[in-house]
């Protein structure tokens, strides 16, 4: 008996020990092409690195300097005013879409047709996406102003993208164009999550359709919702294609620095001018302060009742 | 009187949902005009009548580059890449899931970490190893890091808990089979409609790739479909013939549009699954 209970376990354990060899090609390659480059960005952070050479240990400097410049607070303020508008658009739209078809009295058909279409920007290639937003939106030779002209909407051509006023939040929109699709899939998933009978109870007592959303709907999403606004937070504070190809000047964002966001900063500094050491350091203060709203959002989201 | 409203209303919406779908799709057919039409037509005003001279695009483009040379590049990357993540993240996820090892829970703790973390911090460092490996240029940094997905090895860890039995591994067990042949033979066609699933956002994300190639490759001829669509900017003969402009994006966007047609049941639940992994 003994015996068979050794031999069952000294079995069981070499079953087991083949799982280390499973997982050994993650181990390392996400060792070496994931872990280590992260902190690598940290230790360099603390260094004036140029690029070549030895990198040398100078403390804070890096950070001292990124947090005093007010060039990274304005490239950190377009990203937010970029972000803020083009959140707001892309969930407000995505949570309409989500309340037009789960609405049980409508019964609204072609849910999988609508979304398809609906995701279908999200599969283009940022680059592509900029190019034909760029052409199209050309100040004088571009389709919409023609469009526009013609319609009478407008009497002069809209210079898209060259008003610091106004293009900004064109790349807002146009990001919204591109993602709500994804935030209506997810969260269309989540309602379908919740069962049926719930709302259909509430609206035997009486509930109407906003009372439903407001207790049923809303608290159930909470967790998906907190995903939807962290995913999108962390991927928004990322912004670079869209604005680096559509703004005139490359990472400069210009016209007037309008359109530079805090990962072209980034890259301008890493990529361009050979300050690897403050670009690193510009990195580790962007994912704190995103780690800092991360948690804000998620005390603010998720705390409350649970 | 309440159905009329009713009808009114719900048709009222349906217009809303058809205009929005126009939205996503005008883009796309303003582009495909735009490619048939000259450079002279096109600044004169708008039509939505295609026009004769897609092959005076065609050959302005194609002087100026080769389009389907980078669509190559692309695949050449974006096919091992996606075999890679998705064959590594299985046999993975699904060690992770059945087997009892040390190490197990700190290798989970570490992806939902990686998966949180923005890119642009392992940027600048993935680029220092880069140089010191001596891979600048290379396609080797863009392919083999799609070993270890840290997204994908958590949904299938979750798919494999969801669908495997363990009587059906217990069974193959008994009769023999080793272990790497039971997740060849038995759990790798199990796994294959989230395999497949996962697989096609990761091809998409591999072909539609900029910020790494841009940062590591240098030779023209080896750059990607996205990196030579953004070098158009720089192309001022280009500039003069929009059509030119369009009929390259056009291009570039085809395959992932016919892609689509075939797959949008797939891609449309890996995104799913995405937000309700919670």
């Amino acid at each position: 008996m003994a015996n068979t209970q050794v031999a069952k376990r000294t079995k069981k354990r070499n079953k087991d020990n083949i799982a280390y060899l499973f997982v050994l090609p993650f181990v390392i390659v996400f060792l070496i092409f994931s872990v280590y480059p992260v902190l690598r960005t940290l230790y360099l952070s603390f260094t004036s690195y140029r690029g070549f050479g030895d990198p040398v240990w100078i403390w804070l400097d890096n950070y001292k300097r990124a947090l005093t410049d007010k060039f990274f607070w304005r490239a950190f303020w377009n990203t937010c005013k970029i972000w803020g508008v083009n959140i707001i658009v892309q969930l407000g739209l995505a949570f309409l879409l989500t309340i037009i078809f789960s609405d049980i009295k409508y019964k609204m058909r072609g849910l999988p047709i609508f979304r398809a279409i609906y995701y279908l920007p999200n599969l283009i290639a940022a680059t592509s996406v900029a190019f034909l937003f760029k052409t199209l939106l050309d100040w004088r030779f571009g389709s919409v102003n023609q469009i526009l002209v013609s319609a009478g909407i407008t009497s002069t051509p809209i210079n898209w993208m060259g008003d610091a006023s106004i293009a900004p939040y064109v790349i807002s929109i146009i990001g919204a164009w591109m993602w709500f699709g994804n935030s209506f899939i997810v969260l269309m998933a989540g309602v379908q999550g919740i069962p049926t009978d719930y709302f259909e109870a509430a609206a035997i007592d009486g509930a109407g359709r906003w009372t439903r959303f407001f207790k049923i709907t809303l608290p159930l999403l909470k967790p998906i919702l907190l995903y939807t606004f962290i995913t999108s937070l962390i991927g928004g504070l990322q912004l670079f294609d869209l604005p680096y190809l559509m703004a005139e000047g490359g990472t400069l964002g210009n016209p007037s620095g309008c359109m530079q966001t805090a990962v072209m900063y980034l890259f301008r500094f890493g990529f361009e001018t050979g300050q690897v050491g403050f670009a690193s350091a510009i990195a580790y203060t962007l994912f704190i302060i995103i780690l800092i709203l991360s948690v804000i959002q998620f005390k603010w989201l998720g705390g409350k009742e649970d | 009187m309440n159905t009329i409203g009713y009808k009114i209303k719900k048709t009222i919406i349906y217009i809303c949902l058809i205009l929005l779908a126009a939205a996503c799709l005008l883009p796309f057919l303003l582009m495909m005009i735009n490619s048939t039409r000259s450079g002279v037509e096109i600044t004169t005003g708008f039509t939505f009548i295609p026009s004769t001279h897609l092959k005076e695009n065609w050959e302005q483009l194609f002087d100026y580059m080769n389009l389907f040379r980078g669509m190559g590049n692309s695949l050449l990357i974006a096919i091992p890449a996606t075999i890679l993540s998705g064959y590594f993240s299985s046999i993975t996820a699904y060690a992770m899931a059945i087997y009892k090892f040390k190490g197990n829970k700190i290798i989970f703790g570490v992806i939902v970490v990686f998966m949180m973390i923005p890119a642009q911090l392992s940027l600048i460092g993935f680029y220092n190893l880069c140089m010191t490996l001596k891979l600048i240029d290379s396609y080797i940094p863009l392919i083999v890091p799609a070993i270890a997905a840290p997204g994908t090895v958590f949904f299938l860890r979750q798919y494999v808990q969801a669908t495997l039995s363990p009587a059906l591994l217990e069974a193959a067990r008994i009769d023999g089979a080793k272990e790497i042949g039971i997740f060849h033979k038995i759990v790798l066609p199990i796994m294959m409609p989230g395999i497949a699933t996962m697989s096609i956002g990761a091809f998409i994300g591999n072909w539609n790739n900029y910020l790494v190639p841009l940062i590591l490759l240098n030779t023209p001829s080896k750059m990607t479909l996205p990196v030579m669509i953004s070098t158009l900017r720089a192309a001022t003969n280009l500039q003069a013939n929009q059509g030119a402009i369009y009929l390259g994006v056009a291009i570039s966007v085809l395959p992932i549009l016919i892609a689509f047609c075939f797959f949008s049941k797939y891609i449309i639940s890996s995104i799913s699954a995405g937000g309700v992994k919670e």
